[in-house]
């Protein structure tokens, strides 16, 4: 019996693993094929590295040091330990394919080709933050990019997701859209009702869900009812599949399934990447509601340190190596940081500007 | 021919479909059924289910999609199927459409039609006019035609429209009003108010089927040798302060006449913007008929006593007149 089916007491159509391996307390695919020949699988290992470490160098750089100096006027929101999920997704999509991530999902912005010195001038309220200042820390796009901007309510993004797949499908570009949330937005209606227009509609959308444990302090147990997000995916006919969120080429793996069966014509696809949010809900909140043993779990299964020790047992790269990409890594972001604090705070006079066309 | 204000709506879209391949219509009913009022009746058959989209029961979905599709470049006009039901919508219109240009550039070209007021017996959930929930959000554009030649001009410029336009038809007007159209291409541009009748005595500022009540107060009116006259904002986000405040110069007395309810409603911000602007042209305070502070009841001789008419209009103008 597949492991949904012990989940949620009854059969239903879905693709789920048939080799899981046991995480925590949770049960996940097992890391599949990762390229075949060496020499692709090293590239690939240095390129999520890369990425991750450079999203995590970022926030603790906008959570530990620029907030706490004062810098950062409004809220942090970070997503430590989450980063194999923006990455190994991210990293396998297409330019033309419009992606959807929340504040959590950094990675998908850097790999897009969004200045680090930008999204941190962002979160500082520059000039030269990806919203000129209008806008406060991840809440932040380009179409040009085809990346969109997260509300703060954060499950309205589901449906505008659908239509932007509605409208790759009108337009006959062969494109998706990949839409992250959290498992908190899938108690919303807008979730359920973007879910259920993608799967009416068989709209080219890859669903990706970082089930981190915790909306802000609301554990998944009172979240619903049910084990696992994956497990709603069924009631809309939406397969859906459970991946090691601390696992990049698990999750890279996941991605790429996922998006040959929706490039496919076959309607939207549901990866419910398990992960643990290793910080509180915003910088201002220390989550004494946590278990510090959960803290102490789910750091051994580090998704940084798991790739570093990959890697090297492979042979993918040598320690060295390693350290070489992540003081180049904190070099980079030394610049970044620079860059935004030499960036001026916007005119006031524009403060009225652009609310409509035009004006 | 004479055409209706429904068949006028029907024609404007028809037209901006024929004109513009991005341009798909989405809601709930729309497409093999013709929609609950029958204004795309026609349109599946001859656009088809690519152009026409029929959604489940999901106003926000129906919106968030619209928002979404506008983004890749296409122009969605999604159809709420009574105005009541935007409200399930308001979040994707008030915090993703609205304010998605200004926080980071990105346009969102929609248009949602929401068939609102009341007169036909509809009760609570049928008979709302629920403009003001979004007037008061910066980066939409509300319309509120009330002729048929307006209806199809503003329908297709809200089409148009590179900003998010809440276009507000009164679905008491649909069949009951019908104007010779021009045989020609028009548009109406959003943002002008219009004067419907030319008058010297007092200003009936008003939108929506409460023009043909301010029209017929007017009349009335008249025969009493008082000149009323009638103008019609059109478009109520941006609002066209410059004619409303040319109307009251000219008259000195201002009589400001909705359907919506009191508090909270347009009457109040034309209030404000003409004592800021024309106070020292105003002979007389600013009297406002509007309906009350209650929810739209069902029952004919409640429903009666909510909305406003020509004999109350008529009443606070002599009253107005005479100060």
């Amino acid at each position: 019996m597949p492991p949904s089916e012990r989940a949620s007491g009854f059969p239903f159509r879905a693709i789920l693993p048939t080799e899981t391996q046991s995480v925590g307390k949770f049960r996940m695919s097992a890391t599949q094929a990762v390229p075949t020949g060496r020499r692709e699988e090293a590239a690939l290992a240095h390129k999520c590295l890369y990425y991750m470490s450079l999203m995590r160098e970022m926030e603790d750089r906008i959570e530990r040091k620029l907030y706490r100096q004062g810098k950062i006027v409004g809220g942090v929101y970070v997503g430590r330990g989450q980063e194999a999920i923006s990455t190994g997704a991210a990293l396998q999509a297409d330019p033309g394919d419009v992606l959807f991530p929340t504040h959590r999902d950094m990675a998908a912005y850097l790999i897009r080709g969004v200045p680090a010195g930008r999204i941190l001038a962002q979160y500082m309220g520059r000039v030269d933050g990806v919203t000129h200042g209008r806008d406060a820390n991840m809440h932040m796009g380009d179409l040009r990019l085809n990346i969109v901007a997260i509300i703060s309510a954060l499950a309205a993004t589901v449906p505008v997701a659908a239509g932007a797949a509605l409208a790759l499908k009108y337009l006959g570009r062969k494109n998706v859209a990949m839409c992250w949330f959290g498992e908190g937005s899938t108690s919303l209606g807008h979730w359920h009702e973007g879910m259920n227009l993608a799967s009416v509609q068989k709209l080219p959308v890859v669903w990706i869900c970082n089930n981190n444990q915790y909306a802000y302090s609301t554990p998944m147990s009172q979240q619903m009812a049910c084990a696992n997000v994956a497990d709603r995916g069924p009631a809309y006919s939406i397969p859906a599949e459970i991946v090691d969120g601390n696992d990049v080429l698990a999750v890279h793996e996941a991605t790429r399934r996922a998006l040959e069966y929706v490039r496919a014509g076959n309607g939207p696809y549901l990866l419910e990447c398990k992960t643990f949010r290793m910080t509180g809900h915003s910088a201002h909140d220390a989550a004494h509601y946590v278990p510090p043993s959960l803290f102490d779990e789910w750091s051994k299964l580090d998704p940084i340190a798991r790739l570093e020790a990959r890697m090297t047992t492979q042979g993918w790269a040598e320690r060295e190596e390693i350290d070489a990409m992540q003081a180049a890594v904190r070099k980079e972001v030394d610049e970044a940081v620079a860059f935004a604090e030499a960036s001026p705070f916007p005119d006031p006079a524009t403060q009225t500007d652009g609310v409509y066309e035009g004006q | 021919m004479s055409t209706t204000y429904l068949e006028a709506i029907r024609q404007g879209l028809w037209e901006e479909m024929e004109r513009d391949p991005n341009v798909f219509l989405i809601g709930e009913d729309i497409g093999v059924y013709g929609g609950a009022f029958k204004v795309t009746d026609g349109f599946y058959e001859h656009f088809g289910e690519k152009r026409v989209v029929d959604t489940p029961i999901s106003e926000a979905a129906i919106v968030g999609a619209a928002i979404g599709a506008s983004y890749m470049g296409l122009r969605p006009v999604a159809e709420m199927q009574f105005a009541d039901f935007i409200s399930c919508a308001f979040d994707q219109i008030v915090n993703f459409a609205a304010k998605s240009r200004y926080r980071w550039g990105a346009a969102v070209p929609i248009v949602v039609r929401a068939p609102s007021g009341g007169g036909i017996h509809g009760g609570p959930f049928h008979s709302q006019s629920p403009e003001m929930w979004f007037v008061r959000t910066p980066g939409l554009k509300v319309v509120a035609p009330a002729t048929a030649y307006d209806a199809k001009g503003l329908i297709k410029s809200a089409i148009r429209d590179n900003d998010p336009v809440l276009f507000f038809e009164h679905k008491g007007l649909y069949r009951r009003i019908k104007e010779d159209l021009p045989a020609g291409e028009y548009t109406v541009p959003i943002g002008k108010a219009k004067v419907a009748r030319h008058g010297k005595d007092l200003s009936i500022i008003t939108y929506g089927a409460m023009l043909w009540t301010a029209l017929d107060a007017a009349e009335q009116l008249e025969a009493e040798g008082i000149s009323a006259e009638v103008v019609d904002l059109r478009t109520l986000l941006p609002l066209d302060r410059e004619t409303v405040c040319a109307s009251v110069k000219k008259t000195s007395k201002t009589l400001l006449l909705h359907e919506d309810t009191r508090t909270g409603g347009m009457a109040g911000e034309l209030a404000a913007s003409i004592t800021e602007s024309v106070f020292e042209y105003l002979d007389g305070p600013i009297v406002r008929v509007t309906a009350p502070d209650t929810p739209v009841p069902y029952s004919p001789p409640l429903e009666d006593a909510f909305l406003p008419n020509a004999a109350k209009v008529v009443e606070k103008a002599r009253w107005l007149y005479r100060y």
